[in-house]
């Protein structure tokens, strides 16, 4: 950008502090200088870095000043000193020189130490009390101000240790040994240097109050701005990053996959997350004995551990099925128990709304079709890819005229619709369908097969004692949370659920 | 699921035909068993529950070998009879009522086979024999056991054997404290006062099932060429089943099998059967119901092709199931299997035209309003969960409300399910204090009460938790969103000067709506902030979500 046109987007800060960089550069100059903020000052050094005015440089110095006790030492004199000149030829007593010299006991010990190794006095001792005297040594130092007093005196402003003559570095060495008389401050001096650009654009006369900052109420009623230009701004400058409220990125993946269910036809079910064994599992024709109803997959109620059953004809009929099977088939052949059915579970799948919608129905209400997104409970650690509370998308379409490749039309539709581009299927087990479906889809960056979730055709021994006759009903019940880790580059599935501010604040919208 | 792991060599053998790496893994995917890896020479593979036949190299390869069309159709078993014979005693009829039994000879016992064979038993005993609650399996060499067998109970203190790997004979009590499966299974024993025990013309015990054999007549070796085979249980169905898996696993190792006498005494309810059983069950099967179901058009003979893929047989109407599947139940079991049979990517996806119409429930989109008005005052959602702790929930906030327990929960931090909102919001401010405030929050979900009313005796309430945690938050600040809040759902609302324990005493209000409690808003009190390791001032509100849209419903 020309000189002129940079001239001209100055933002007040950076027009007082231009001027002043023709002769200084240092930035604590610059803010006694200007009588701004050191923030003001910086933010308009930066502003000119960025516009490639300057150079901002910053070098690491040491700073040695005055600390607490030095800061007294110049005004009454270092404690060795006061203490020599308190002494006379003849040995005096010890107390009394302490009080002639106002010294403190830490200060004492130090003076005699340091005063006996120099030869400046004699020590002697008479019972218990110390007499001490000067030496010729002791006058002799008395006579001109040594190199710590001398440097001392120098240090009204804090100096560089760098610039520091042998003599003075002498002095710094002892002093700094010493307790709280100067202190070392590793400062950042920052520099500023202007550019060939810079030395341009600070020729440039710009007359401030010709140039308008900010509009006002005042200017448009008065008509103020006219005959005046506005500062122009650099329009490709970074600004602070702000952040608003919205919906939980998962919410908003939910709610998109849900309009795709709606779109399609379906109803929503929802229904309460603890639910009786019975709706769980039993309706579900899996047997009382089954694997999945152990302890360990399973979150199971402590109190209270047990629910009630639904109306006797619908008990009496799931009782039938597993016992000795529904029309055309043998059951699984064994008691059911009542009791292990009214055990209370947090769902472990949606589809325990799947078997409460189906036992409403009545044969009128066909064909239908339903769906459901929601928590599921899986009684597992957590790791990378588990989480003990889960999502689900669940869906069921019950048609006397369905088949198993409706199910794949279905499924593949909606993978697609989530942004899978292709959808395979394979044969799977689940107790309660048959034929069953493992949905694979292709991971749309890896290029690789990976399980969403299961699928398939409701065994008779389930619709016929919930329905009250055979008709096929197509379900799926995918894992929901998995379908979404790719878009939201997440790949440790806790993340959803963390909570993380900085994490709600940042993340992408759900757009497809 | 189970996982066995098939060495490829056997397994290429036992199939006929070596497929290339790709393909076989393709193959073994849509043959419906769950490919785990393979690796060198293993192929490792997860067995769906429904298959305890392929749990074996031999009755995978069985399988498999049907499937890409090598040896399809039904397998035959030869079965002769050895006239030996097992007694079974009354004695058993009330602790462990089943016997089923089988010889299998000349098999040429090596490492490699005994490995296979432990392999089977022990799969079969975790899935078939759930953990051994349903029937255990024993195998004896021949050469140490004399015909015939008694099957009996006795009591445990007044027998003694040596179990297997053991140095000295123990009583049937012993075991179960001594013995590691003893120790393992002893619950399976619990409370009866006599022990099951097989035991033979020389009166040797062979074995306390389901616990363990003896060492002495139950352990076969490298010298073994014939074994004497039983399940003993609760269920004959199962028993026969699991029988017939093992018997012609070893028949496809190149095995005979015979059959003996099992005789049951009078009066017991069950007669006696000569056993193994491996004659074919008949099924009928209905092309019309296979064909609607698939949505095909199959042919007869197409399907009996099929079935045949699977290791079915097909007479007229009828299938023939070998006796080593234990999973048919009805006839919508074969449809799968011809499904699997015509291959699953060969199915064409089609949506149908149904016209049914798509809706949200109701009080979804209720709180999807309410989230979105929160969302345009620059609050931000929380998704959190429904299990928590009862120290978040009680001692943290001072208050002391029941709360439902989870009997096994896995992670002691998770174990309760929450009874209120407000401890998950406070949470989360304790989990982001390294970040910028304001921090302004709201989360809608499920809390928990027992209530005898409910089918469950436990009812659920949809709230909403909404908590401001910044420098300046007060009850003002609250007090505004929450009013906003209520112009946007058009309610009036009462509020009532009512302190309560997380709460700063005098700025704590309850709110009601037609004489009804909706929800208590105020400034959380230092104590409670102190308990979250806050140091910032939070103000908050809890809604019953649920209750505001009835009362909505009712207005409208």
């Amino acid at each position: 950008m020309e000189a002129r046109k940079l001239a001209e987007i100055l933002h007040p800060l950076e027009r007082k502090v231009l001027p002043l960089l023709t002769k200084i550069s240092s930035f604590s100059g610059l803010v006694s200088k200007s009588g701004l903020k050191d923030v003001e000052v910086m933010r308009a050094l930066q502003w000119m870095q960025n516009k490639k005015i300057i150079d901002l440089k910053e070098v690491v110095k040491k700073i040695v000043s005055l600390d607490k006790n030095g800061k007294e030492y110049v005004k009454s004199g270092l404690p060795e000193l006061r203490f020599l000149k308190a002494l006379k030829k003849d040995a005096q007593d010890i107390d009394a020189i302490v009080k002639k010299a106002g010294l403190d006991k830490g200060e004492v010990n130090i003076c005699l130490g340091m005063l006996k190794k120099k030869a400046a006095i004699t020590i002697q001792k008479e019972g218990k009390a110390l007499k001490i005297a000067i030496t010729s040594q002791g006058e002799k130092l008395l006579q001109k101000p040594t190199l710590e007093e001398q440097f001392l005196k120098t240090l009204k402003e804090p100096r560089e240790v760098s610039s520091l003559g042998p003599e003075e570095k002498f002095a710094f060495d002892n002093l700094n040994a010493r307790k709280s008389i100067i202190k070392v401050d590793i400062a950042k001096i920052k520099t500023a240097i202007l550019t060939e650009l810079g030395k341009k654009v600070a020729k440039e006369k710009i007359d401030a109050t010709k140039i308008i900052d900010r509009l006002t109420p005042k200017m448009l009623v008065g008509n103020a701005w006219q005959g005046k230009s506005f500062r122009r701004y650099d329009v490709k400058i970074n600004v602070p990053q702000i952040s608003g409220g919205k919906r939980h990125f998962v919410k908003t993946a939910t709610d998109y996959a849900k309009n795709i269910w709606m779109n399609m036809g379906f109803k929503e079910m929802t229904g309460t997350m603890v639910n009786t064994s019975f709706w769980n599992f039993d309706a579900l024709f899996t047997a009382q004995d089954h694997p999945v109803r152990d302890l360990q997959d399973t979150f199971f109620i402590g109190k209270p551990k047990t629910g009630k059953l639904p109306d006797k004809k619908i008990v009496s009929r799931i009782k039938k099925a597993h016992e000795s099977g529904t029309t055309g088939s043998i059951g699984w052949r064994y008691v059911w128990q009542p009791d292990d059915a009214k055990t209370n579970v947090l769902r472990t799948h949606t589809t325990v709304l799947s078997a409460q919608t189906i036992a409403q129905l009545k044969e009128s209400d066909l064909p239908a079709k339903y769906f459901a997104l929601g928590r599921c409970f899986r009684n597992e650690t957590m790791d990378w890819a588990h989480l003990f509370e889960f999502n689900q998308t669940e869906g069921i379409v019950i048609d006397p005229d369905a088949n198993f490749r409706h199910l794949l039309g279905y499924l593949k539709l909606f993978f697609k619709q989530m942004g899978f581009a292709d959808a395979r299927f394979r044969p799977a087990h689940f107790p309660y369908t048959e034929p069953s479906v493992e949905i694979d889809v292709l991971h749309p960056v890896r290029k690789e097969w990976y399980e969403l979730g299961g699928a398939g055709i409701f065994r008779p021994e389930v619709v016929e004692p919930l329905l009250g006759k055979f008709v096929p009903i197509l379900a799926w019940g995918p894992g929901f949370d998995r379908i979404i880790l790719e878009y939201f580059e997440i790949n440790d599935i806790r993340e959803l659920y963390k909570n993380d501010l900085k994490q709600l604040r940042e993340i992408k919208y759900w757009m497809k | 699921m189970p996982t066995v792991t098939l060495n490829k060599t056997v397994f290429e053998k036992l199939v006929g035909k070596k497929l290339p790496l790709n393909q076989l893994k393709d193959r073994i995917s849509m043959l419906g068993t769950d490919l785990d890896k393979i690796e060198g020479n293993e192929i490792l593979v997860e067995i769906f529950p429904n298959r305890p036949d392929m749990l074996s190299e031999q009755g995978f390869a069985r399988a498999f070998s049907s499937f890409i069309g090598v040896k399809t159709g039904l397998r035959k078993y030869d079965v002769k009879k050895s006239g030996q014979e097992v007694i079974v005693d009354k004695s058993v009829k009330n602790i462990r009522p089943y016997t089923v039994c089988a010889i299998v000879k000349n098999l040429k016992f090596d490492d490699e086979k005994i490995r296979e064979i432990i392999q089977i038993q022990e799969k079969l005993h975790v899935t078939l024999c759930r953990k051994r609650k349903k029937g255990a399996i024993g195998i004896y060499p021949m050469e140490a056991i004399k015909f015939p067998i008694k099957y009996m109970a006795k009591r445990p203190a007044e027998f003694k054997f040596q179990p297997l790997e053991f140095q000295k004979e123990l009583t049937g009590i012993q075991i179960l404290s001594r013995h590691p499966a003893g120790r393992e299974y002893a619950y399976l024993l619990e409370g009866k006062d006599k022990f099951p025990i097989f035991i033979d013309a020389n009166n040797e015990i062979l074995s306390m099932p389901p616990i363990i054999n003896s060492h002495k007549t139950g352990k076969v070796s490298e010298k073994t060429k014939d074994v004497f085979i039983e399940c003993s249980g609760f269920d004959l169905e199962t028993l026969n089943a699991c029988l017939n898996i093992i018997v012609t696993a070893m028949a496809d190792m190149g095995g005979e099998i015979y059959s003996l006498d099992v005789k049951y005494p009078e009066g017991y309810g069950t007669q006696s059967i000569a056993t193994p059983e491996l004659a074919p069950k008949k099924w009928n099967i209905d092309l019309k119901f296979i064909n609607k179901l698939l949505g095909l058009d199959l042919k007869e003979n197409e399907m009996k092709k099929l079935l045949e893929k699977m290791g079915f047989g097909y007479e007229k109407g009828k299938v023939l199931v070998p006796a080593y599947r234990a999973d048919i139940m009805h006839q919508v079991d074969f449809v799968e299997d011809i499904a699997i049979a015509y291959g699953y990517e060969n199915f064409e996806p089609v949506i149908p035209n149904v016209s049914t119409i798509g809706e949200e429930d109701k009080f979804e989109t209720f709180k999807r309003y309410v989230a979105e008005i929160l969302a345009g005052l620059s609050l931000l959602e929380c998704e959190t969960y429904n299990l928590t702790n009862a120290d978040n929930l009680n001692k943290k906030m001072k208050v002391q409300l029941p709360c439902i327990e989870i009997q096994n929960a896995v992670n002691i931090d998770y174990n309760v399910l929450r009874s209120w909102m407000l401890p998950s919001l406070m949470q989360i401010f304790n989990e982001n204090k390294h970040y910028e405030y304001p921090q302004n929050i709201f989360s809608i979900g499920n809390v928990f009460k027992e209530n005898k009313k409910a089918e469950t005796n436990v009812e659920e309430f949809t709230r909403i938790g909404v908590a401001l945690c910044s420098l300046d938050s007060d009850y003002t600040k609250i007090r505004q969103i929450f009013d906003y809040l209520m112009r946007c759902l058009d309610l009036k609302v009462k509020f009532t000067d009512k302190d309560h324990p997380s709460f700063i005493p005098g700025r704590c209000a309850r709110i009601s709506v037609n004489g009804k409690n909706v929800a208590y808003i105020g400034e959380i009190c230092p104590e409670v902030l102190q308990n979250w390791d806050l140091q910032t001032p939070v103000a908050a509100f809890e809604l019953n979500l649920g209750e505001l849209y009835e009362l909505g419903q009712r207005k409208a």
